[in-house]
């Protein structure tokens, strides 16, 4: 059985799609959130997939100037360290004085640069500057140099950006839109498709043609209606239950239709039966549909929960921009503006932003497994 | 107590009219047995009696109450349904007890009743499975099981055996007449297509065709005296042969009803002459396809039997053993 499958040219054919759309999807993500832990010098230079290996750096250095000069022997002498309060972990690989030869000289050479000088420059960053007179310049002389730097991981960039540039809040608020936006839907579709696949009710089909022409309506449509109403009802606007109406409003269409046709495809046999066995219409639907339909809550709950935590149209116009009530998408969006170059902050922002979608999707996608029905009917 | 009785029952989808005029009295205790071909209504005529369906024009009483408008759970029925229709995310112990928890009986009670049930069908070890963790024979018994559970007045057997191999279709088969000898009080009305069932487990067998009662009797009633030829080939296996022409104007009827085990055959000579197109030998018995002017005719020997195909055979009806029916299919005296 395991090698007839095997060996199908289609099979080998969807597996291979499947990795190249696995691959796709999780490269990116996987480079999102390793530069969101690197250092925000060295997102700067180099590549994601650089992030493990040392890096090259080319950097200057200024000595210090002449109020450092202290005479030993005869000779004045600076010295000093260029990376100091860096950390510690850098090193020099090379140096020069030129500023297009910065890997002149190996670290720890003594080299003289001319008017009995002499500069030497080690590893680890520290120099020593001799004069045979006194150093004149208020200022020290620039070293250009080559320095390898040992990658660095942080989460430094995520703690700026929860509690520093707002995504915190925002990431709370965006909870507090999306959850209840998410759960309200599903509770009125499912009963609304139990009525609507397998109660007698007058008017039925036509009900069902309704929510049918309602998926093909633009939601834009109905924005100003709804601000007007919301802003004469007062208690509406810019608010959070009025967030969660609008966006249950605009995903009921789908969340009926959707979990109707599933609803209506449960086997005949089981409702009669259940009937029979004097469960009343809320009985069977509690008891019965709502745990077979698992499958379909938990695709319509993934749906919802994905649109609703990355709409951005919806948030501004029903809950409006003030920075308390930002949604994610909205901070990220006004991060992007003012932020643009920042990308530890840019990288570390986006990664909160999708962790959430990811683990909804990855806690509720075993309920797509099929084979629930398994045992109920004939043949199961 | 539960006699059922059903007058003039019509049943009509739109202008589709699948029940006609069904008049049926059924008493208390008795099993009774639908059969006839697909889409005869035998399975509509059970929905209506359970419930599942609504009767367009008639009377339906259940111990001298009409119960037309009375919904299922009400009638004191219950219903084995052909997929048996078990819950499939609820363990047997939860499937046997759900109507119980649906009367509200404290869980104590439930606990006892879904026991002794378990005990009776031999699913004791199977109470904490799903029902996808049992066998077609188990789920059966457990279909049987929530309609014994109930107490039911009446159970409603839809097809319960055709999903069954034909080994545990037979072993079922006695459970179920062992099931109803166990409960003498319990009126049983079973669906089926198969006249072996039918014959085998029935006091009284209803024959359906497109909607209408053709017959209701006891299996041999219907095998000694069918009331028209629709019933005189239904019932018996292989079918009566129905034989028109000269052989029946001998006996001065239309349609000449003669069993296949009703002819006594000779080389020599005989009421009706053909040649042997086909044999069967089964070793009990022996089954001869003859072919003669007045159709196809199928003979039942004991044993062995002495023709092979393309001899001249010569066969002549057992005296009192043959049925005759007039132009209408009706029989006649």
């Amino acid at each position: 059985m395991l090698d007839r499958i095997r060996l199908e040219p289609s099979r080998f054919v969807l597996h291979l799609a499947v990795f190249i759309i696995v691959a796709l999807w999780t490269l990116p993500t996987a480079g999102l959130l390793v530069s969101s832990l690197r250092d925000k010098d060295q997102i700067a230079v180099s590549g994601w997939w650089t992030a493990l290996s040392t890096s090259e750096q080319r950097s200057q250095a200024r000595t210090k100037g002449k109020a450092d000069q202290v005479e030993t022997d005869g000779k004045f002498v600076i010295a000093g360290n260029f990376f100091e309060g860096a950390g510690g972990h850098t090193s020099l690989s090379a140096w020069g004085t030129i500023v297009n030869k910065p890997d002149a000289n190996a670290p720890g050479a003594t080299v003289e640069i001319g008017e009995g000088q002499t500069l030497t420059v080690n590893a680890d960053g520290s120099y020593v500057w001799t004069n045979a007179n006194a150093f004149e310049d208020d200022r020290g002389r620039r070293i250009f140099y080559v320095s390898s730097v040992p990658p660095r991981f942080t989460t430094e960039n995520y703690e700026n950006v929860l509690f520093s540039q707002g995504i915190g809040r925002a990431f709370v608020n965006s909870l507090t839109v999306t959850i209840p936006a998410t759960i309200i839907p599903i509770l009125i579709a499912a009963f609304a498709a139990y009525a609507l696949a397998w109660m007698k009710i007058p008017g039925r089909g036509f009900i069902i043609a309704v929510i049918v022409g309602l998926l093909v309506v633009p939601l834009q449509m109905s924005l100003i209606p709804l601000l007007k109403i919301y802003n004469a009802s007062g208690f509406l606007s810019k608010t959070y239950l009025g967030i969660w109406l609008a966006h249950t409003g605009f995903g009921l269409p789908f969340a009926i239709y959707l979990l109707r046709s599933y609803i209506a495809g449960l086997p005949k046999d089981l409702i009669e039966s259940a009937q029979v066995d004097g469960a009343n219409d809320f009985k069977i639907f509690r008891r019965i549909i709502l745990p077979l339909s698992f499958p379909a809550l938990a695709s319509f709950a993934i749906f919802q929960f994905l649109w609703v935590w990355n709409d951005l149209l919806v948030a501004m116009v029903f809950l409006g921009s003030e920075s308390d009530k930002v949604v994610l998408t909205f901070q990220l969006n006004s991060l992007l503006g003012s932020r643009g170059g920042n990308w530890e902050i840019l990288t570390a922002s986006a990664f909160i932003t999708i962790i959430v979608p990811l683990l909804v999707f990855f806690s509720l996608q075993r309920y797509f497994v099929r084979g629930l029905l398994a045992g109920s009917v004939k043949g199961g | 107590m539960a006699d059922i009785k059903l007058t003039n029952l019509n049943k009509a989808y739109g202008a589709v009219h699948i029940l006609k005029d069904v008049n049926l009295d059924i008493t208390s205790g008795e099993f009774i047995v639908f059969v006839g071909p697909s889409g005869c209504g035998k399975s509509t005529l059970l929905r209506t009696i359970c419930g599942l369906e609504n009767i367009t024009s008639g009377v339906l009483e259940i111990d001298n109450a009409v119960v037309n408008d009375v919904p299922p759970s009400k009638r004191g029925i219950a219903m084995v349904f052909q997929s048996y229709a078990l819950y499939p995310h609820m363990s047997v112990y939860e499937n046997i007890g759900f109507a119980l928890e649906n009367q509200g009986l404290p869980r104590a009670e439930i606990r006892q009743k879904v026991e002794k049930v378990a005990d009776m069908l031999q699913l004791t070890p199977y109470l904490t499975r799903l029902p996808k963790a049992l066998s077609g024979g188990q789920r059966q018994r457990v279909a049987i099981g929530r309609a014994i559970v109930r107490g039911a007045k009446v159970f409603l057997f839809d097809e319960p055996l055709s999903n069954l191999d034909a080994a545990l279709r037979v072993q079922t088969r006695m459970e179920i007449a062992k099931l109803k000898r166990g409960m003498p009080n319990t009126t049983m009305i079973y669906v089926t297509h198969d006249q072996v069932e039918a014959m085998t487990l029935a006091d009284r067998i209803v024959v359906l065709q497109a909607g209408r009662v053709e017959q209701v009797g006891t299996p041999m009633e219907l095998y000694e005296s069918p009331a028209n030829t629709f019933v005189a080939g239904f019932i018996g296996s292989p079918k009566m042969n129905l034989i028109t022409g000269a052989p029946a104007a001998a006996h001065k009827a239309h349609t000449l009803g003669v069993r296949p085990e009703h002819f006594e055959v000779s080389k020599t000579a005989g009421a009706i002459s053909g040649t042997v197109e086909y044999t069967e030998v089964l070793g009990s018995d022996s089954f001869l396809y003859v072919t003669t002017p007045h159709g196809l005719i199928t003979v039942r020997e004991e044993g062995r039997t002495g023709f092979v195909p393309g001899d001249a055979i010569h066969m002549s009806p057992v005296a009192q053993m043959t049925h005759r029916f007039g132009e209408d299919g009706k029989r006649l005296p």
